[in-house]
């Protein structure tokens, strides 16, 4: 049995490591904001959806299969809930009860026999739900798993395991079949089920060679005792091994099912939350290779609609059929937050999750990577220039054709002139690898380099200053510009590096939560 | 209880009760000249051949690979012993590179090495013989051992017939196991062998226990339970399960209960039994001494075998030297500190090789330049080399030329004492006469960084001192120091210097070469460094 509620035909890798990137994704587009409105502080449900999120799936139909789950979940939450609650009780239940930590095969048998009596309650529970609920769900994932519990678990079934599990408490002695091992001991000692070896009448009148001897130990003889019941733990410890099996195989299920259920009911608080907020959200449309494809209109970078109290302004891009996107503009422009906008989306999109968006079109990518600039790196041995090229050298070891890779001011830590030429040398590479990448840069050099030799294939967006001399946020198509803006926003910030004390204590922060004000019009003053 | 014990065979080498009752007929073999591995026509103990030195083997870190060669081996204090005897005649050393040449065929080795764990499991098993109290599980004990034994024997015979064998040694072991697998003596021993393990392998018996009552039964095709278990609960298999079976070691040992259901098992089996007992009688010393020897001998060359197989797999060669005791042309290719070489070896990291050569009237290597260079690592190659060529071992290197010299002097600085400066110097010449009286013109000195204590006055005039004596000696000489001076002392002086990679810890390296002392700059980009130029990503990123 299995609930296959993550793909059509197979389970979810729960054990799998994380991309190597992972700690890269999370921190650069902020994911963590929208897994902790996953969890909900539970932190099981922040594993799964972690390990969910980060495996992107490459094959649309194995995304759509995840959207009209959850679409189905979305309809029926209440229902959705409680199945996952009696999977996490029955692991709950199972924690109660006393494990195999035994090296005595009878005390591994009796313990499996407890866990097995305990999970069939449990089963029973999953089984009243899919008599009751079936019906009112359509997806092909939850339709299977329904079919599957009142197929698997009929009432036949039920009556069969109540006799074995009886069965196996025996206590009127045991049949336990052996052979001779090297030094002529007892080996391969094996439980039978019944007993045909009675003596004949012509075995008891002498007729036939004697086939039984018996010898009984003495009361009083404690080491022989001992030697017996030995003897009886190694006679079960095949039956022990088969019944402690099959109780660890229903509660993988279990676990399984918990593991599963956990990512929607993980959607499902991120989906109540996003209501409360006001925000709408699409599921997107999934493209595969060779179409690229990167469209979408009103994307907004869910992890900042999360945290922000604002309505937070979306972006509109046709990108499709360009392999080189290239951000320029005024500083605090937006551009970071389009970046992880992008990112984000992407990531959610090739997970079978929704996105905050009026409509997101794009190829599954192979995998997405990021290399953000570090403004925090106080570890460093080496010199920053160092550190961003042995960051960029641990990405080249990951990544292939068909990927996604988000630069956000990479190779600054240098001259321009070496910057621009370092970063070609790095995009140009990734771009003949038939690689996907968004570059944002205030380095003109950089920029006019590809906008002179890339120009067909590459998309110039900027980020524009309103009239007033306030960043907008919205980008718009254009090339870029020789001149970037901080002066501006320096000096709009009120100047506040020329004395401590005119310094207002909410951009002393981090550079996000600066550009977050900016984004919404919160200007200092 | 008391039955089982009354009727034991005594299994004691030498002591056969019931001998006479299975003799065979042809049973008692000529007197056989003694075949050994070490030495031709060795005499009755081959350890005791040429002479025994461990004066420099902590200065040379030859403790180091001879306790990790030795510490795994049955008998670690006689592969210890011949890996510190230096044979004193070239033909030895032949006949030890020809063992080792042999061994180069790795279905062979794999064979020779099969056939040494078996012998020594035969032999443990032996030994537990006696430690054990009941009489059945004592002859199954002994029937297994001499079925282990058997099967070397014979595929051992398989693969010698067969091997392509060079070797003086191996030659007339070869020749020896032939004759002796068709002795009477040796087929009769498989032949019961195996009849007796297929008979008892065929017992199957069934116990049931109720209370403190045992029934002991043949077994009767009654189906296993466990089966029926699984079938039932097979619907909810995830994936591979865990394994619940308790490991349950069975043997030696055996409790009274057991040893009773034996008793019944046997009266069960009555035939199959008695058959054992007359089996231990007529078998009861059937390990042949020439083959235990040639076991023994193996070892040597086994264990030093296992020790350079990872050097060999992480591109070291090792090679058979030309050992003379006659020129002191010699010369060594691509050779390497076998201790270091283990360990670096072992952390992953690379091992840099050098070479040395001697020509015409050069005898002396003064090894100079800058700390942390590879001066010393180069002196305790230099004796390394010399010494395990003496044992008839294979040296690392590409190729090599050695001396096949009467006695190796070592004298390396003593790191204790640095208190009282005068005692130590004091300490330093009386160990350098006493090296510089005991030594001939076929003897090998080592120094290292003598006369560091004291100052460059001193050291450069008792430096030149001693150099004086060591060229007049004639002898082969490292000598390892600070003091430029002495590497231009006359022709027979060559100057060799360490060279220091400065760029990455992990390939520094302990190159040490003829000439002064040449500093390497690299100036590598940073991009190139991380192999993120485009050229590089292009190879890197396979489209």
């Amino acid at each position: 049995m299995k609930a296959f509620l993550l793909y059509k035909d197979q389970d979810f890798d729960f054990g799998a490591e994380l991309p190597p990137n992972h700690k890269d994704l999370i921190q650069d587009l902020e994911m963590g904001n929208v897994l902790e409105s996953m969890a909900l502080g539970d932190k099981f449900l922040f594993e799964v959806s972690t390990k969910v999120a980060l495996a992107s799936l490459r094959d649309p139909e194995a995304i759509l299969y995840r959207q009209r789950i959850l679409v189905d979940c979305i309809a029926e939450p209440e229902i959705v809930r409680e199945m996952y609650a009696i999977a996490v009780g029955a692991l709950e239940d199972k924690r109660g009860i006393w494990a195999y930590s035994s090296q005595i095969p009878s005390s591994i048998l009796s313990g499996a026999v407890n866990q097995l009596e305990a999970a069939v309650v449990r089963l029973k529970q999953l089984r009243r739900i899919a008599d009751d609920h079936a019906e009112r769900f359509h997806s092909a994932g939850l339709t299977t798993l329904f079919r599957t519990l009142q197929r698997e678990l009929d009432d036949e079934y039920f009556r069969t395991i109540s006799f074995h599990l009886k069965q196996l408490r025996f206590r009127d002695g045991q049949l336990i079949s052996a052979q001779l091992d090297r030094d002529n001991s007892g080996i391969d000692f094996v439980l039978r089920s019944s007993d045909r070896g009675k003596r004949g009448w012509k075995e008891r009148l002498g007729m036939v060679p004697r086939s039984s001897y018996s010898f009984t130990i003495a009361p009083r003889d404690d080491a022989g005792a001992n030697a017996l019941s030995d003897l009886t733990s190694r006679g079960v410890n095949l039956v022990a091994n088969a019944a402690a099996q099959s109780a660890d195989h229903i509660w993988s299920y279990f676990i399984m099912l918990r593991g599963e259920l956990g990512f929607y009911v993980s959607c499902l608080n991120l989906w109540d939350r996003l209501v409360a907020k006001g925000e709408t959200v699409s599921y997107p449309e999934p493209r595969s290779w060779p179409q690229r494809v990167m469209s979408f209109t009103g994307l907004r970078d869910m992890s900042l609609a999360l945290r922000s109290e604002r309505q937070v302004v979306g972006n509109d891009v046709d990108a499709s059929g360009q392999s080189l996107v290239i951000i320029t503009g005024a500083n605090s422009g937006g551009k970071s937050t389009f970046l992880r906008s992008v990112g984000l989306a992407q990531l959610m999109t090739q997970c079978g999750m929704f996105v905050t968006a009026d409509a997101y079109r794009a190829s599954v990518f192979d995998g997405v990577f990021t290399h953000f600039i570090r403004e925090e790196d106080a570890s460093m041995t080496s010199g920053r220039l160092d550190e961003e090229l042995s960051r960029m050298s641990t990405i080249a070891d990951e990544i292939r054709p068909h990927c996604l890779m988000l630069f956000n001011e990479s190779f600054a830590a240098t001259n321009e002139r070496e910057g621009s030429e370092i970063g070609r040398q790095v995009v140009s590479a990734l771009l003949d690898a038939e690689i996907t990448v968004f570059f944002v840069t205030h380095q003109f050099d950089f920029a006019d380099g590809f906008h002179r030799q890339r120009a067909d294939s590459t998309l110039f967006l900027r980020a524009e200053r309103r009239s007033e001399g306030q960043a907008s946020y919205k980008l718009a198509v254009a090339e870029p510009l020789p001149t970037s803006f901080g002066e501006d926003i320096y000096y709009q910030l009120g100047g506040w590096l020329d004395s401590d004390s005119d310094r207002p204590a909410a951009l002393s922060a981090t550079t996000s939560a600066s550009e977050e004000r900016l984004a919404h019009g919160l200007d200092a003053r | 209880m008391a039955d089982g014990t009354t009727r034991v065979p005594d299994l004691h080498p030498g002591n056969q009760p019931g001998h006479a009752a299975g003799e065979p007929a042809s049973a008692s073999p000529a007197p056989r000249r003694f075949i050994s591995l070490l030495a031709d026509g060795a005499p009755e103990r081959a350890d005791l051949y040429g002479r025994e030195d461990r004066s420099f083997a902590a200065d040379l870190n030859l403790d180091q690979f001879v306790g990790k060669i030795a510490g795994v081996q049955e008998e670690p204090a006689f592969i210890a012993s011949l890996l510190y005897t230096q044979l004193d005649d070239v033909d030895t050393v032949h006949y030890r590179h020809e063992v080792f040449r042999d061994l180069e065929d790795l279905p062979l080795l794999g064979q020779m090495q099969e056939f040494a764990e078996l012998m020594h499991q035969v032999r443990s098993h032996l030994a537990q013989v006696h430690k054990m109290q009941y009489q059945y599980q004592r002859e199954g004990w002994f029937l297994d051992a001499a079925s282990m034994y058997c099967k070397a024997v014979q595929s051992l015979v398989d693969a010698l017939g067969n091997a392509p064998l060079g070797s003086r040694a191996l030659c007339a072991f070869r020749a020896f196991l032939a004759s002796y697998v068709v002795s009477a003596e040796f087929e009769l021993l498989i032949a019961d062998t195996r009849d007796r393990k297929d008979a008892l392998a065929q017992i199957r018996y069934c116990t049931r226990i109720r209370g403190l009552r045992v029934d002991v039964s043949r077994y009767e095709d009654q189906a296993d339970y466990s089966v029926e278990v699984l079938e039932t609960f097979d619907r909810f298999k995830q994936g591979d399960a865990k394994d619940y079976r308790v490991k349950y070691r069975g043997w030696p040992g055996m409790n009274h209960v057991a040893a009773q259901i034996l008793e019944l098992v046997a009266r069960l089996f009555p035939d199959e039994f008695q058959a054992l007992d007359e089996y231990c009688r007529r078998h009861a010393e059937f390990f042949d001494e020439q083959i235990r020897r040639v076991e023994r001998e193996l070892s040597f060359y086994l264990g030093y075998l296992d020790y350079i197989r990872p050097l060999s797999a992480a591109g070291l060669s090792f090679c058979y030297p030309d050992v003379t005791a006659k020129s002191k042309a010699i010369f060594a290719v691509d050779t390497f500190d076998l201790a270091l070489a283990k360990k670096l070896v072992s952390e992953g990291k690379p091992i840099v090789r050098n070479d040395f050569q001697l020509e015409g009237p050069e005898r002396i290597f003064v090894v100079s330049g800058p700390n942390q260079g590879g001066k010393t690592t180069f002196a305790r190659m230099f004796g390394q080399l010399h010494h395990l060529a003496s044992t008839g071992c294979p040296v690392p290197g590409n190729a090599a030329r050695l001396l096949l010299f009467d006695r190796l002097f070592v004298h390396f600085e003593r790191k204790e004492d640095l208190a009282n400066m005068r005692g130590k110097l004091e300490d330093d010449l009386v160990r350098i006469r006493a090296i510089l009286q005991a030594a001939t013109s076929n003897s090998i000195v080592i120094m290292n960084e003598i006369f560091t204590s004291t100052t460059l006055r001193d050291a450069r005039f008792l430096g030149e001192k001693v150099m004086e004596k060591i060229i007049q000696l004639d002898v082969l000489c490292v000598y390892v120091t600070f003091v430029d001076e002495l590497a231009s002392l006359g022709d027979s002086v060559v100057s060799m210097v360490s060279t220091v990679v400065p760029e990455n810890p992990v390939e520094r390296t302990y190159k040490v070469v003829r000439g002064p002392a040449d500093g390497l700059a690299f100036a590598l980009s940073i991009a190139e460094k991380h192999n993120v130029t485009y050229q590089r990503l292009r190879k890197r990123i396979i489209v």
